[in-house]
């Protein structure tokens, strides 16, 4: 089956790309630039690709690049950057909680779903969300922490 | 076996470390934020013009001779730029030994085939090379190449390839090391005994499971320069790359990249010669990007160990004989199976005085992947069994398992298992205590689920072997504004190892961390800094640029005193100024200060070589002598929740508490402890990666599980500062140190809270269930 061109939606800029059927939204990102969404498994076992999709969060590497035409995906990149961090992003590097960082991206967009929904989570609810991305540095208490530092500075739940 | 219900923290003795501005300050790490954010570029993020794709051909038999092997379809296919075999190589070897910067000889036998040209040893192990237009083509070509094998008879268990007439791995035996350990009067000290307790611990083949595959992309640039930007943490495998290449070494540059967690598995080459090789062959710009099957195929794993204690104990506790037999399975190649067996038997006996001690450790070669470095070398597989059989030991004669190892806890001023004596500060009861009493109030047996609690303590080196002449170089200099830069050859894995020297330079200099900038993990820019390996970066490289970072500070402070009419004693730097202590009033800005000693033409950046001490190698039949520059010693307490009818184990609670001597970040060496344990705790309990005669049975990490948030409590970490390190300001090493005793502390744990002892890792429902079973008959 030949390529077809799609309308990408990506952190706020829009790509027209021509695609085959068989590309991963992982792939198409990834081949775009978008290189802080991370590769760690290509079969949705470890969160490492993990984006937001219409505001859900996705692996990425589990949905087709062409499923994806004309919706909204945004990446962790999308939320913030190094002179302007998204609030998750500037309070997992205060807490600590990116050691090799590779699992970082996806980490930080399973945590912003979660604090979208619910913004002052219990330690139990943010082991739920984050459940899916695996980590291997950390053992997860300074990715906790950090979601509930992010959430205590949100002014979460008041 | 019975634990008390309250430990008491024994009381530290006094120490008193010096005040320091930036050191010990729990800051933001130099790396954190182009993490968070997504900025920092990994290996597999790079691209280049005219790129080319490489894939690899690997062996599906784990032991085969290859009769037939053809590419030309493959080499027909369009869009395919070059397919290399064994025959297309100049040396076609690979060292295994030794990596990095030491110069000294290489064991005998320590080299594999690049690619396989005859025979193959296990399943994974390379044979061929593609490069292509795009990933897909190569991924094509690799089905078009025509293989056939000849099976040959295999050997999986180590032990079935210690017996005569096994079939030989490679030439002249399956025998990959040998240690030996020979103190004291074994018999007469188990003629002494009251008791004689002896016990089996075995342990699996363990996966790193960064979640980074390997990657890497090459070219050569126009000096005809092998350039390699990959994730590694020996940036210095340029020598063996170009070795291996057969170009001379100062045709290999290798520039890491920040990697994506390493733990050990990074340590040996992986991608570096297939992406020289490559490249040199198209003279194009490749990309080698592992998948994550590929990555549990392609690189080492934990060594799976067979450790048995026969131990002699009087009723009063004390130890009076220990023998201890220890079998590693080295797999298909020898890579650092002699130094991980020989890591194991330094630490068999663990962190007590055994006068009378007998210890045989032998690294077997199978037909199974290659079994190599992984966070705690061999001396957490001690640890394992050694503080397994403590509890057993303790049990047998009916005392409190804390009470038993004091009475033969090791001393500063006492000598290991090798005679070599323990300069550092050795707080093993003071953190045991720590970690127990941190448990608080014992969570209430429910029905069918049962609590347990358990602890370890231990011992682990940090630096490497010191008949391996280890060395680092670091060199910092100021700017004309007051700005710092470090550059140093470290390789990063995300534990801190650039972070912590920044902190130091910040230290010295007395600029605020965010004043510091640092370049790293290049094997030409950068000055060499030996390997991120054997928590030896901070020891060492923390050491060389405190060494440049004061060289730099003691021209700042001459001038500065010179500005001010005063001795430099009289002079301090911090917050971005020089002034007068006992006048603070009077001070000038590190920027002007910098200014007037450039002006004056002096030389403010500087280079520093830090060395370990040196020693000559051990006599393996009779390991006697210094063998590490020092030790950290650990406990780890654990509570644990086991399901009766499932045979399911919780960890409720945890804590680690480690002398860290002093720490560099704590929040950093809180991370290290916290993800430490966590990884031991998955030894423990969960991971395994199963080989079923040779053939790899958990190939992604859907059939080899790791620890997820669901599965693992917050470790509580107790940081302890004894100031005795040999490191950088009185600091030992916690990389390694952290993962030790959380396996065996769980163990203990379940083994507590059943009554029955799981003697092999993982503790999975299924043993649980046995072993209670078992209880029963």
């Amino acid at each position: 089956m030949g390529s077809k061109i799609i309308a990408l939606n990506v952190n706020g800029r829009t790509h027209e790309i021509a695609l085959t059927p068989n590309t991963t939204l992982l792939q198409a990102l990834r081949d775009l630039g978008y290189t802080d969404v991370k590769s760690g498994c290509d079969k949705g076992d470890c969160g490492a690709c993990a984006v937001l999709l219409n505001g859900e969060a996705v692996n990425s590497c589990l949905v087709l690049a062409w499923q994806a035409d004309g919706a909204e995906v945004v990446t962790n990149a999308g939320l913030g950057t190094l002179d302007a961090p998204h609030p998750l992003q500037q309070a997992f590097a205060d807490a600590g909680a990116a050691q090799c960082g590779y699992c970082t991206p996806g980490m930080i967009i399973s945590a912003k779903v979660l604090l979208d929904r619910n913004p002052n989570p219990t330690e139990d609810e943010i082991r739920e969300a984050i459940s899916g991305n695996l980590c291997r540095c950390t053992g997860y208490a300074q990715i906790i922490e950090a979601v509930q530092l992010t959430a205590e500075r949100m002014g979460g739940g008041q | 076996m019975t634990y008390q219900e309250n430990y008491e923290p024994k009381p530290l003795p006094e120490v008193e470390l010096p005040k320091l501005r930036q050191v010990g300050k729990p800051l933001r790490r130099v790396d954190a934020l182009g993490k968070t954010t997504g900025t920092t570029a990994y290996a597999a993020d790079f691209e280049m013009p005219h790129m080319l794709h490489g894939k690899v051909f690997r062996s599906s038999e784990p032991s085969a001779r290859i009769l037939h092997l053809d590419v030309s379809a493959a080499e027909a296919l369009e869009g395919v730029a070059c397919v290399l075999t064994a025959e297309d190589l100049p040396g076609g070897q690979l060292a295994t030994d030794m990596p990095g910067q030491t110069g000294r000889e290489e064991r005998k036998g320590s080299r594999a085939p690049v690619l396989a040209a005859d025979r193959v040893r296990f399943v994974g192990e390379p044979i061929a090379l593609v490069a292509a237009e795009t990933l897909e083509t190569a991924e094509r070509a690799l089905e078009l190449i025509e293989i056939e094998y000849e099976p040959i008879p295999g050997v999986y268990d180590p032990l079935e390839a210690m017996e005569p007439g096994a079939p030989v791995v490679y030439e002249p035996d399956n025998i990959v090391a040998t240690w030996k350990i020979r103190n004291g009067d074994v018999d007469g000290g188990f003629a002494e005994a009251d008791q004689i307790v002896e016990n089996t611990f075995a342990m699996p083949f363990v996966d790193h499971a960064y979640l980074e595959p390997e990657a890497g992309v090459a070219w050569i640039d126009d000096q005809d320069v092998i350039n390699i930007r990959v994730c590694t943490q020996v940036v210095e495998h340029f020598r063996s790359i170009a070795e291996s290449v057969g170009v001379p070494h100062n045709k290999v540059h290798v520039q890491g990249t920040m990697l994506g967690g390493g733990f050990g598995g990074k340590e040996d080459i992986t991608v570096e010669i297939f992406l020289a090789l490559l490249t040199k062959a198209t003279r194009k710009p490749i990309k080698l990007v592992y998948t994550r099957e590929e990555s549990i195929l392609a690189h080492s794993k934990r060594h799976p160990f067979i450790i048995t204690h026969r131990t002699g104990v009087r009723e009063d506790g004390h130890i009076t004989a220990a023998e201890i037999e220890m079998v590693a399975n080295a797999g298909a190649y020898p890579y650092l199976s002699p130094y991980v067996s020989l890591y194991a038997t330094v630490t068999a006996c663990g962190p007590y005085r055994v006068d009378n001690l007998k210890v045989d450790t032998k690294a077997v070669a199978t037909n199974n992947p290659f079994t190599s470095a992984f966070r705690g070398f061999g001396a957490a597989q001690a640890a394992v069994a050694y503080e397994q059989q403590m509890d057993e030991v303790a049990k047998a004669l009916d005392m409190d398992p804390l009470e038993f190892r004091k009475v033969n806890y090791l001393e500063t001023g006492d000598r290991n298992a090798i005679g070599q004596e323990i300069e550092s500060a050795v707080w093993l009861e003071e953190e045991a205590t720590r970690a127990l009493a941190a448990l608080g109030d014992r969570t209430p047996d429910d029905g069918p689920v049962r609590i347990g609690r358990g602890f370890a303590t231990t011992m682990q080196s940090y630096g490497r072997i010191m008949w391996f002449h280890d060395t680092s170089r670091s060199w910092v200099g100021i700017e004309q504004d007051g700005t710092v830069v470090v550059r140093c050859g470290v390789p990063d894995v995300g534990a801190g190892q650039a972070n912590s020297l920044c902190q130091i330079a910040a230290e010295v200099l007395g600029v605020p961390l965010e004043d510091v900038t640092v370049y790293h993990s290049d094997s030409a820019l950068t000055p060499l800094a030996g390997t991120t390996t054997a928590t030896r970066q901070l020891y060492m490289s923390g050491n060389a640029t405190l060494k440049a970072s004061r060289l730099v500070r003691e021209v700042l402070v001459e001038r500065a005193a010179d500005h001010f009419g005063v001795d430099p004693e009289a002079v301090d730097l911090a917050e971005r100024a020089a002034f007068v202590v006992d006048d603070p009033d009077r001070r000038l800005p590190l920027a002007d200060l910098a200014k007037i000693c450039a002006a004056d033409g002096m030389q403010l950046q500087h280079l520093a070589l830090f060395t370990a001490p040196f020693t000559d190698q051990l006599d393996p039949d009779n390991l006697h002598g210094d063998l590490f520059p020092d030790f950290t010693f650990s406990a780890h307490a654990v509570e644990v929740a086991v399901d009766t009818e499932t045979g399911e184990v919780t960890v409720l609670k945890s804590v680690g508490c480690h002398d860290v001597g002093r720490a560099i970040n704590p929040v950093a060496v809180e991370g290290q402890i916290q993800g430490g344990s966590a990884q031991g705790i998955g030894w423990a309990l969960m991971e395994e990666v199963r080989v079923d005669d040779g053939m790899m049975q958990t190939p992604s990490l859907s059939e080899y599980l790791i620890p997820t948030a669901k599965d693992l409590p917050t470790t509580k970490a107790i940081i302890l500062e004894s100031g005795t390190g040999v490191g950088p300001l009185g600091a030992k090493g916690i990389g390694e140190p952290s993962l030790t005793p959380a396996a065996p502390a769980v163990a203990n744990a379940v083994a507590d809270a059943i009554g029955v002892r799981v003697p092999s890792l993982p503790i999975t429902p299924e043993k649980v269930l046995e072993a209670l079973e078992g209880q029963q008959d």
